[in-house]
């Protein structure tokens, strides 16, 4: 047990004015991180999960980390399911999540395009089209965020929805996350915001 | 500081962003004040290093065409 005594030690030895004075100039000094300007930052809300939008996300994300930039990008919505593992086939709990996961199948390799998607031909053909111009896959794509370091902050009430578990997700995201957490980094210093 | 090259990374062939992704990978690893040379065939590299270097404040100190539609950079690490 330790006794704590009810009133702060005060030193006698020190006029009150001069331990003011002191105070006020310690208080006046700018604190050390003031003279580094705050680190660039791009927060990207990825709520859509389709090829053409997840493939500039990706872009976007990974050349922020490679230039500097701290790059968080939340998981929301549709946005979460590219983020399930690639070999996971139906996910969920009930007949309504699974039912879900077997309209849209999940992971990074399974991208529907919002427009010219024709049953599979359109992400098909730009498949193809990226191989021939040497352009990165999305896999390839989010292998290099991961390296780079852009954090995945997956949105907690979608996993909730859908019935994801943190097992049924890729390795290396974040904790998941709500609105408000997002809407902190968002409104940060020197901090751009997309939605994509 | 020296002037032979530290590292180089070859990025030809290769589309945005990956010339700009492989050489920040490969500059983690290259001391401040080292040199590190770029080779890339995407003409949209040209601005993008010039972009990425005042990004990050390493400093591009030689750029070149070379044969066959290669942009040559060499890049000072800051």
């Amino acid at each position: 047990m330790t006794t704590e005594s009810a009133a702060p030690p005060v030193s006698t030895d020190v006029p009150a004015e001069a331990q003011l004075a002191e105070a006020i100039a310690t208080a006046a000094q700018p604190a050390a991180t003031d003279s580094t300007p705050v680190q660039r930052q791009l927060v990207i809300i990825n709520w859509s999960g389709e090829y053409d939008k997840v493939m500039p996300m990706l872009i976007m994300g990974s050349v922020a980390a490679a230039s500097g930039y701290k790059a968080q990008v939340f998981l929301t919505f549709l946005g979460l399911l590219p983020f399930v593992k690639d070999e996971k086939r139906i996910t969920g709990e009930n007949w309504m999540q699974k039912m879900l996961s077997f309209m849209q199948r999940p992971g990074i390799s399974h991208l529907k395009m919002s427009q010219m998607n024709f049953m599979g031909m359109g992400p098909w053909m730009i498949g193809k089209l990226s191989k021939q111009y040497n352009v990165a896959s999305p896999k390839e794509l989010l292998e290099a965020c991961q390296l780079m370091g852009v954090e995945f902050l997956p949105c907690q009430m979608t996993m909730d929805m859908f019935g994801l578990k943190r097992e049924d997700m890729i390795d290396g995201l974040g904790e998941p996350v709500g609105a408000a957490t997002v809407l902190e980094l968002m409104t940060e210093e020197r901090t751009a915001s997309l939605f994509i | 500081m020296t002037d032979a090259i530290h590292t180089t990374v070859d990025a030809k062939g290769l589309s945005c962003p990956m010339p700009i992704v492989k050489t920040a990978q490969a500059a983690k690893n290259v001391p401040a004040g080292e040199l590190i040379e770029v080779l890339a065939t995407d003409p949209g590299s040209v601005k993008d290093f010039a972009a990425w270097t005042r990004s990050t404040g390493n400093a591009i100190i030689e750029q070149s065409e070379e044969d066959g539609g290669v942009f040559r950079f060499v890049i000072k690490r800051a």
